[in-house]
């Protein structure tokens, strides 16, 4: 049909698909899940195959928390990177198919509030004026900075934030709003950090929240701004106050959930192993916080019992101290 | 005369080619189909009136409300400014490729506009958000950091070699005779373009326009990274808004669970994106069919 | 009477003069932009190319990390993508041209595939994960991807065939009648051989469609840390080629784009960058071919 010669180029492509490296024993580790979770893994997925020399493989997806609980409780995947907690309906869903699963918190996600380095008057804010300038009641009223704190200048209030499907978003408004998902909606959101960084940076009259790694690495375009506790004590997050928990309540723990029916394969374990053994040098290295070690133990030796169910109620309640709920449940 | 092998291969290859036909039918009712089973249980906790006559659509927070408008303004927006930009553009660029510039030229010149069709629509995205505004702020202050100026602008120069391309393969179509006509009557290129040209390859031109039209209502990354998620009423280009097709990118890839009304309002939202879709091809298609008539007569 | 038709050709040259000034501005501004996005690519990612970025695997150290995953993912999928939506599309322009009679379900068919042009990529994705991922049982492999892309650009391609097919001249297919051909040779022979140049049109812009499509194919599974190629189909045993590469998990260019761009460090934005370079140079590659032939076609078939 096409007067041309057509095969040359296809055979020149097999040739190149030969050429390829190929591993023989396709032992296939498969995680799937959150992409906030994502840069850990990665680093153990990397670093685990450099071990076993390429005869277990790893894959990891980030079709999103929601997305990777749906293909971990159909049994397509081994481990679901989780950002949160499991919820009743992903639980149900599991259960329908059989499929147990080890909940195992392994670094904490801090949220950081930030303005611009240019802005020079917000240096600190209490937990009641972030509920000031976020709450729904807030749309389209509370419109300047002198509104929420006196001796601020009235400027206008920009926003910047989580996009509403994140388990960023779920966090954050549940800590400032109580409840989870109610917030102002005039703000400007974004899935990615980086749009949010760009913004605020910008912005000497706008405030924002993104996750602690954003801030870390864009020190010289924004500064944080420390929460101020009724007290009057000043928290500001770091490395070490994230890890300690003094930093409330906008440190948050991110999980992995491992397979009961995935465990039958060693591969699987050996993983996973591999994972909590290193998990405090590769987290730290990607920017994460590692839990302390006291509670990676914890964490190991709930491995260990392959003790499965999660330890979140099933209520969306936030705010539960890991290390309260680990305790509880080691003793059992 | 003829055997009866080629006959009966004629038979078959006819049959062969109705199935590859029935394939594109096929996939549009297997999208339809998943939509509306999706949508299902959407609409059951949703009205219809509230859907259409909400104007506000955040059903991701509490409480949660599910006015489409918003969404579908953020895209007719965005499609609007992208095509009146692409297609007077693409068509005069087209044009340019086969009336005026010398076959020499045109061998490397249309690859290269065709180019633009290569570069990766999260490339175009980044180089809205982060060129193009701040580009565009100097010229209008109030030009916020998400805008669909931007988003259309750049959405335009995505959907300008789908445009071109397609329209100067149709004009070159146009048989050469009818040029030569032209010319001897005495017409310069311009109005042998216009005059003659473009009228001669309406069809070819009208697929393309639709073509390009239905590109840009479903792009999504374009308008995702640089037009913001923020729903609004608001006919401003200047201000930040949300596309249906970046919000079911949105949900789709976060956190939600499956089986929550969030994320099955993706199912709802798209589905009201394909009965747009759809009424513009039946329109534009009922216009082509008029003037094919009124020119074949 | 004379003086009307110098006032009509003045018109008409000032007007030419407009359109042309205005044409080429539009032109002139396309190519300015597609420099201006070259040379942004080139300043950021250029530094980062070479033969290491290539042939590496991702990694979390953006010094160490690579495409080679990426880009060999990528052109699987695509070549797969091309090898079903070339056939299936000129195949359907055929018959809606050639044989079906000029009815209601003809005018339905082409709305539909107007239609299909402007579904959102993503809901391509949700359906082909019903589909092909979970109805078939074809899991999240490199078959799925190429199966969903070619669904995805089977309108540009059909819709292009079509109107090239459509445009080759009545006198050229009686011609081909006359002189006793069957309307199968006619296709073969002439019809078809005519209409080559629209649908190479067609092809270029369906494969860089194809190159560039994220969001399709992380919903279907294509990850986004693979540190390993899918297998080669050659094996020493007969009959010598195997399809397991077929099944096999994979990721595209794209992908590994869209996840560096995301990353806080700057280093990763530097790889995404140079992943942008490099997922164009392979797109212009693939055009090439189709482009070099078309322009064949186009002296070989004039009309």
């Amino acid at each position: 049909m096409f007067h041309t010669n057509a095969s040359k180029p296809f055979l020149i492509f097999l040739l190149m698909l030969g050429l390829n490296a190929t591993a023989n024993a396709r032992t296939t580790v498969k995680v799937d899940g959150s992409s906030t979770v994502f840069p850990i893994t990665e680093a153990v997925a990397e670093e685990f195959q450099k071990e076993q020399k390429g005869k277990i493989l790893v894959t990891v997806g980030i079709s999103g928390t929601g997305g990777g609980f749906k293909k971990f409780c159909r049994g397509e995947t081994d481990v679901q990177n989780a950002s949160r907690p499991i919820q009743a309906t992903e639980d149900l869903q599991c259960k329908e198919s059989k499929i147990g699963y080890i909940e195992l918190p392994i670094a904490y996600d801090a949220i950081t509030i930030v303005v611009s380095k240019k802005n020079t008057w917000l240096k600190d804010i209490t937990l009641a004026e972030l509920e000031k300038i976020w709450a729904p009641a807030a749309q389209g009223k509370t419109m300047t900075w002198d509104e929420v704190r006196t001796g601020w200048p009235k400027k206008p209030v920009r926003l910047y934030g989580a996009g509403s499907d994140s388990g960023t978003f779920d966090y954050f408004t549940e800590v400032v709003n109580h409840k989870a998902k109610v917030s102002r909606s005039d703000y400007t959101s974004s899935e990615d950090d980086n749009t949010l960084v760009q913004g605020i940076s910008q912005d000497d009259s706008g405030l924002g929240y993104i996750p602690f790694a954003y801030f870390e690495h864009n020190r010289n375009k924004l500064s944080h701004v420390a929460i101020k506790t009724p007290q009057g004590k000043l928290l500001s997050p770091s490395t070490t106050t994230i890890a300690e928990g003094t930093y409330t309540p906008f440190s948050r723990p991110i999980f992995i959930y491992v397979s009961a029916r995935a465990l039958e394969k060693p591969e699987v374990g050996a993983f996973v192993n591999y994972y909590l053994k290193n998990l405090s040098t590769l987290a730290a290295q990607v920017n994460y916080v590692p839990l302390p070690e006291k509670l990676n133990a914890m964490v190991r030796s709930s491995f260990e019992k392959k003790q499965t169910g999660s330890l979140y109620p099933k209520t969306d309640e936030i705010g539960l101290n890991l290390e309260t709920l680990l305790r509880k449940n080691a003793r059992q | 005369m003829r055997s009866p092998f080629k006959r009966a291969l004629e038979f078959v290859v006819e049959r062969l080619l109705g199935l590859a036909a029935t394939l594109s039918v096929g996939i549009t009712f297997g999208i339809l189909f998943i939509l509306f089973r999706e949508a299902i249980p959407f609409f059951e906790h949703v009205t219809l009136k509230e859907f259409f006559l909400d104007t506000q659509w955040s059903p991701l927070f509490s409480p949660a409300r599910y006015g489409i408008v918003p969404l579908l303004v953020g895209t007719l927006v965005t499609t609007l400014i992208a095509c009146t930009f692409a297609i007077p553009a693409g068509i005069m660029v087209a044009l340019l490729l086969s009336e005026y510039v010398p076959n020499r030229v045109r061998v490397w010149l249309k690859p290269i506009i065709e180019l633009l069709a290569a570069i990766p629509s999260v490339v175009f995205g980044y180089f809205a958000l982060l060129v193009v505004t701040p580009f565009l702020q100097k010229l209008i202050p109030e030009l916020q950091g998400f805008n669909r100026l931007s988003a259309g602008l750049v959405l335009g120069l995505l959907i300008l070699p789908y445009m071109a391309s397609l329209a100067e393969d149709a004009f070159k179509s146009v048989p050469r005779s009818l040029r030569e006509a032209s010319y001897a009557l005495g017409a310069n290129r311009f109005t042998t373009a216009f005059g003659v040209v473009v009228p001669a390859s309406f069809s070819g031109l009208s697929s393309a326009a639709i073509l390009a039209i239905s590109r840009a209502l479903g792009e999504t990354m374009v308008v995702a990274i640089a037009a913001g998620m923020l729903p609004s009423m608001s006919l401003n280009p200047l201000e930040p808004s949300a596309t249906v097709t970046a919000y079911i990118v949105q949900v789709s890839l976060g956190d939600l669970p499956h089986q929550s009304i969030g994320y099955q309002s993706i199912f709802a939202a798209g589905l009201m994106l394909s009965l747009v879709t759809f009424s513009l091809n039946i329109v534009a298609h009922r216009i082509k069919l008029r003037r094919m008539e009124r020119s074949d007569g | 009477m004379k003086a009307l038709i110098s006032s009509q050709q003045r018109r008409a040259k000032i007007y030419a003069r407009i359109f042309v000034t205005a044409a080429f501005a539009v032109l002139g501004l396309s190519l300015l932009v597609l420099v201006l996005l070259f040379a942004d690519l080139v300043m950021q990612g250029l530094p980062r190319l070479s033969t290491a970025f290539l042939t590496s695997f991702p990694s979390r150290f953006p010094e160490q990390a690579g495409i080679l995953s990426a880009w060999v993912g990528s052109l699987c999928v695509v070549l797969l993508c091309m090898l079903f939506a070339i056939p299936v599309g000129i195949a359907t322009a055929v018959y809606l041209e050639e044989y079906m009679n000029k009815s209601w379900y003809n005018s339905w068919i082409e709305i539909c595939l107007g239609n299909l042009a402007g579904v959102p990529s993503i809901i391509y994705g949700l359906m082909a994960l019903g589909l092909f991922v979970y109805q078939f049982d074809l899991g999240a492999s490199v078959l799925t991807a190429g199966l969903t892309l070619s669904l995805l650009v089977l309108p540009i391609v059909i819709v292009s065939a079509r109107e090239s097919i459509r445009n080759v001249p009545d006198n050229l297919k009686e011609a081909a009648y006359a002189l006793g051909a069957s309307k199968l040779q006619m296709l073969r022979h002439h019809q078809i051989p005519y209409a080559q140049s629209g649908i190479f049109t067609g092809v270029i812009l369906s494969l860089s469609r194809a190159l560039g499509e994220t969001a399709p194919l992380l919903t279907i599974g294509a990850l986004t840390f693979i540190a390993f190629l899918p297998q080669t189909p050659f094996q020493d045993t007969f009959p010598w080629i195997n399809f397991n590469w077929l099944g096999d998990p994979y990721t595209v260019l794209p992908i590994q784009l869209f996840n560096w761009t995301s990353r806080p460090q700057t280093e990763f934005h530097q790889n995404a960058a140079a992943a942008s370079l490099i997922l164009v140079t392979l797109t212009v590659l693939l055009n090439l071919t189709a482009i070099v032939l078309r322009n064949r076609s186009r002296r070989k078939y004039q009309w």
